[in-house]
């Protein structure tokens, strides 16, 4: 054990970073993967269907555990269609633009306690600057692609997607006025003790604002207006074909779980465990550790597919409306609430 | 300054809310529609023209393919007509299994409609679930015709052959194990009518479970309320029928109004709407589902007790017994005459029509006298409806000109022809 850690330091800090990066996308990309597959099938149960069952490895069908495998290799063997009239530099680029804010979030997000790439002090101010840049990506692609449904869809999506950042933002501004601290792994800590220290009792309207502007910020149903299958088509996207749109895929997933794991890590103590700290003090898989991380993460992640299965869409303007009428004031006057309850260091939590 | 001008989108006809291939050219100012325009016939079919050149009995099949997913009731139009051209009547019994079937394909419509529309508007699930409830009645056109969708199983005097005595039943396969056949069997023992009995008896249930998904939910409600109203002058005036007009408050149904079939004999009401609105439209298609849920309770009754005859008895216009011509010379001819000459019902003109699932669903002819229709012409309730489009979805935004082609539950096989 010795000499792989000294091993590890003798290595150039670069190869070191780089490394890091690779054992975080490599697990990321596989869990976008299976969410796409796990999407299907517990849409399919909620549908009294099966979701795809028939693709597997070696011959076995494995309850179609092959499936986004197949997908991808297909998606990778398509032709890149560049439509006529297309601005191509900008219609190749804004996948990418998509897709590199939503893994460059990860590098501030702490897995456990100390277990981060970059531990900056400003993590929860990089995540908010990341999650908006996502949205360039959009409406260049509606943009590039010469097609009103395209362009329809990126307006929409530019709209939505900026109205929700205030009322995520001002969320988060209540998860600082909290915790003290814009670094994440300090919010986590600041949410020691047992399930009810953590913040989403004394934060509950944020949390519930945070969640579902987060489903919004994702273009997730019941806000996917910016892809609105069945009045605009795919909406941004629907001149991509082939690898340019797996990307788009790929970042709209790699989104939901960002949401899901932050989500998890500012209202529902992270790795922390539910239960209270001299109980669970050593116990194996009781104590707080990465595996509650990855638990409450699934949780979030599995409501983002229920509320698909479940909610009518909701339409452009109502979802404006919802942002700017109801979110934003709910979390304008929270702020204030958890200020005082802050300022005037209310037992339980604030002491 | 530069010239503002409206952005015109092109809605179709490859768009997965133009329910079939309907060509819409909107005329937006950004996502409000300021003019919508329909564009139809890309399903033309000639339907009407190919009837004039076929005996009368040849065309039924054609009814079917007018609204796909109400085939029966286009039948019954289409038969109605040429038993009143002719002058006879069905046997009781054969009114009776007409009665049920229309409302069986009553339910196979609106549960189209309804999944349809809710998909439309963004609910997939429930889409899933009507789909499960079709196969069901599905299987009862099976049985009773022989084939899923398209049954030509009314024919002028009667309806082809009796209800079968025992449902068709699943086998072992690669696709599903003898426990899963005898689980899908277990509704299957009986006959059709026992089929059909177990399935209204559990329909209002799963017409529950539709509502949980969609009458309260917010979401829903916001995507509905208030969007697409019509007056119930206006409607009458755009010629709306069926529940497109029940919805904005007319009590008008031909069922009650000018009663054919069965129809007088069972019991039943008209669920109509407040508003006009497609939320009031949805709440009317509901209901009806549970109408047509009593009513094939009533009829399942009815022909339990009395069995009889389902086809008149004169061979010049129903078909002798297929046994009855191994040595009947008379059936022969007969036979003969009817599959290629057909019937030459006296010269005239007759209009007649029942309430489709759409709306008014009826059929003129004009008879020369020869074993051909002259000209047939078809009211086809979807055509009004479409009309109305530009009305309907003026002021309106991009997302409820989705809901408002939804809720008017047009099929272009009967809009086109």
């Amino acid at each position: 054990m010795d000499a792989v850690i000294a091993l590890w330091t003798e290595l150039p800090v670069v190869i070191q970073i780089v490394m890091k990066i690779v054992a975080i996308m490599l697990p990321l990309m596989l869990l976008v993967a299976y969410y796409t597959y796990a999407e299907r099938k517990i849409i399919g149960y909620m549908q009294v269907r099966m979701g795809p069952n028939r693709v597997g490895f070696f011959g076995m069908r494995l309850w179609g555990l092959g499936q986004p495998i197949a997908d991808a290799v297909k998606l990778m063997f398509k032709e890149i269609i560049i439509p006529t009239g297309a601005s191509k530099t900008l219609f190749l680029i804004a996948p990418m633009l998509t897709i590199g804010p939503a893994l460059a979030a990860w590098a501030v997000f702490p897995f456990d306690a100390g277990l981060v790439l970059a531990d900056v002090n400003a993590g929860l101010l990089y995540i908010l600057a990341m999650t908006s840049l996502g949205v360039y990506g959009v409406i260049i692609a509606g943009w590039a692609s010469n097609s009103k449904y395209a362009f329809l869809g990126s307006i929409r999506s530019a709209a939505q997607i900026i109205s929700y950042e205030i009322a995520m933002g001002f969320a988060l501004v209540g998860v600082l006025v909290a915790a003290g601290s814009l670094n994440l792994g300090d919010i986590v800590n600041a949410q020691q003790g047992s399930v009810f220290h953590w913040f989403w009792l004394p934060l509950l309207p944020l949390f519930l604002v945070y969640f579902i502007s987060g489903v919004a910020e994702t273009n997730r149903a019941p806000f996917d207006v910016a892809e609105g299958e069945s009045e605009i088509v795919a909406g941004f996207h629907v001149e991509y074909s082939g690898m340019t749109f797996a990307v788009f895929f790929l970042a709209e997933y790699a989104n939901m779980i960002l949401i899901s794991a932050l989500s998890a890590l500012m209202f529902m103590g992270g790795w922390l465990s539910p239960l209270p700290q001299n109980w669970v003090d050593g116990v194996f898989l009781l104590d707080d550790g990465f595996q509650w991380l990855l638990l409450k993460t699934f949780a979030f992640m599995f409501l983002f597919l229920w509320f698909r299965a479940t909610f009518p869409r909701y339409r452009y303007d109502q979802i404006m409306r919802l942002g700017w009428k109801v979110f934003i004031p709910i979390t304008i006057v929270w702020i204030v609430v958890v200020s005082v309850m802050r300022v005037a260091e209310m037992p339980w939590w604030f002491n | 300054m530069a010239e503002i001008r409206n952005y015109t989108l092109n809605f179709g006809p490859q768009h997965p809310a133009a329910h079939g291939v309907l060509r819409l050219v909107l005329e937006m100012d950004g996502e409000v529609i300021e003019r919508a325009d329909p564009h139809i016939g890309l399903l033309h079919r000639g339907t009407e023209k190919l009837a004039e050149s076929k005996p009368y009995n040849q065309s039924i099949g054609y009814m079917d393919r007018l609204d796909y997913v109400s085939m029966m009731c286009n039948e019954h139009g289409y038969v109605r007509a040429i038993e009143k051209l002719l002058g006879i009547a069905a046997p009781p019994r054969a009114q009776y299994i007409r009665t049920m079937f229309d409302e069986i394909t009553r339910i196979l419509n609106h549960l189209m409609w309804l999944g349809t529309h809710a998909l439309d508007v963004g609910a997939m699930t429930v889409f899933l679930y009507c789909f499960r409830e079709r196969e069901d009645l599905m299987d009862c056109y099976e049985a009773v015709s022989g084939t899923r969708m398209h049954a030509t199983y009314y024919r002028p005097g009667g309806v082809y052959r009796d209800l079968p005595d025992q449902m068709p039943r699943y086998e072992q396969s690669q696709f599903g194990s003898a426990a899963e056949a005898r689980r899908r069997n277990a509704s299957r023992e009986g006959s059709l009518l026992d089929f059909i009995e177990e399935f209204i008896d559990r329909f209002p249930g799963l017409v529950d479970e539709y509502e949980t998904l969609l009458t309260d939910n917010r979401i829903w409600k916001q995507r509905t309320v208030g969007i697409g109203v019509v007056t119930p002058e206006r409607a009458r005036q755009l010629g709306f029928t069926g529940p497109m007009l029940r919805g904005s408050g007319v009590a008008w149904d031909l069922r009650k109004k000018q009663t054919y079939a069965a129809y007088d004999q069972v019991e039943f009401d008209i669920p109509i709407g407040t508003n006009g609105d497609c939320y009031d439209r949805y709440l009317v298609r509901v209901e009806e589902f549970r109408q047509s849920a009593r009513i094939v309770k009533q009829c399942v009754q009815w022909l339990r007790e009395n069995p009889g005859p389902v086809m008149i008895d004169d061979h010049k216009i129903a078909p002798p017994m297929r046994a009855a011509m191994k040595d009947d010379m008379e059936a022969l001819i007969h036979h003969f005459k009817l599959f290629t000459e057909g019937y030459c019902p006296p010269p005239g003109e007759v209009y007649a029509a029942v309430e489709a699932p759409k709306g008014e669903f009826g059929c003129y002819i004009v008879s020369d006298g020869a074993n051909k229709p002259y000209r047939l012409k078809v009211r086809a309730p979807g055509f009004p409806h479409m009309a109305a489009m530009d009305e309907m979805a003026r002021g309106h935004m991009l997302a409820d000109a989705v809901a408002i082609i939804g809720t008017m539950d047009i099929v272009f096989g009967e809009i086109d022809r």
